[in-house]
């Protein structure tokens, strides 16, 4: 007769929590204990400032700013990966086969259609 | 000056607690444990402000290896920092900053005034726009001389930091600051004025002796 697997028991792992919550916040008590009897505690307008090197923290972290960078990083992808295919393509382009010839002229149309499209939306235009 | 750290003042008998101890019973005192603890953990503000700067980084690097005291660990925030070192010429474009950043500093914070020239404006003190020592705003703890230190002498200073720190009383009237609920955290930061700094000094914290002429 086989014997039965025993139950799992969460005990471990719940005392395992217990014993890591308390390794944590030990040393928090201890340090608001310690602040209690002995170490003020020393708020102020400078401390509690923004620390931002020594300067005085001016505005809201919270400014918008046009980002038409995007466009940049989009066009330098197509012309990046586009670079990485068309150089190995050109070396060994005598010796493919039809199939592969196509599926390189679909991924090749798939990027010009996109530099066509940023083309047309006049990103290439210097302002 | 014998730079080895004194032993305290301890409640425990001296006799009784060498006896103690050749029976592997050591006996220490809140107070003793706590200044042990902070002055071999003193980690330095992350700033440099001038040649100073070079000697300091010396001091961290292996030749001389500052981490033989615990305070190797520079830090590159002002709430992590223990120790801010003036390391070099404080301009009066730049005293606002040193004072703003030590006020930023975290309890218990002390200053080592390095050099000539944070000490008291050094070779550029005729110079217009040269702070005559940083002590004219913050607290200075240990005063370094020298054009710049070398890092036996930053070293020095350290140890004799070291030695104020195992000083310290932890209660009574002659608790340091930090243990005092009444004593200030922060101090005044200069405006940049028309013509100098505006206060010039802070009275509270500068206070030079007298110059009697015979």
């Amino acid at each position: 007769m086989p014997t039965p697997t025993a139950e799992p028991s969460y005990l471990t792992i719940i005392v395992l929590m217990a014993a890591a919550a308390l390794f944590a916040l030990t040393p928090l008590a201890l340090a608001r204990l310690w602040a209690m009897f002995y170490s003020p505690r020393k708020p102020g307008p400078d401390k509690n400032a923004t620390y931002e090197c020594g300067l005085e923290s001016k505005g809201d972290a919270w400014i918008q700013f046009k980002s038409e960078y995007y466009l940049y990083a989009i066009i330098f992808l197509i012309f990046d990966v586009e670079t990485i295919f068309l150089l190995p393509f050109a070396v060994a382009f005598a010796g493919l086969g039809a199939g592969a010839f196509i599926s390189l002229m679909i991924f090749l149309f798939l990027l010009v259609s996109g530099l066509v499209w940023a083309w047309k939306k006049g990103v290439l235009t210097w302002r | 000056m014998d730079l080895r750290v004194q032993p305290q003042n301890y409640f425990v008998d001296e006799g009784l607690k060498n006896e103690l101890q050749k029976q592997g019973v050591f006996t220490t005192t809140l107070e003793g444990i706590y200044n042990w603890g902070r002055q071999n953990s003193i980690w330095p503000l992350q700033f440099g402000l001038a040649c100073c700067a070079i000697e300091m980084i010396a001091t961290t690097m292996a030749r001389y290896d500052l981490a033989r005291f615990g305070a190797e660990v520079f830090r590159p925030s002002p709430r992590q920092a223990d120790l801010m070192i003036v390391a070099g010429t404080v301009t009066k474009k730049m005293a606002p900053q040193v004072v703003r950043l030590y006020n930023q500093m975290a309890e218990p914070k002390y200053v080592i005034a390095m050099g000539a020239c944070a000490i008291s404006g050094g070779p550029f003190k005729q110079g217009y726009n040269v702070l005559k020592g940083i002590d004219r705003y913050i607290p200075v703890d240990v005063h370094i001389p020298g054009c710049p230190p070398r890092p036996e002498a930053l070293i020095h200073a350290f140890m004799t930091l070291q030695q104020k720190i195992s000083a310290q009383e932890l209660t009574g009237v002659n608790r340091p600051r930090h243990l005092n609920a009444e004593a200030p955290s922060e101090f005044v930061v200069p405006k940049f004025g028309e013509h100098d700094l505006e206060p010039p000094s802070n009275p509270s914290v500068w206070k030079p002796a007298a110059l009697t002429r015979a």
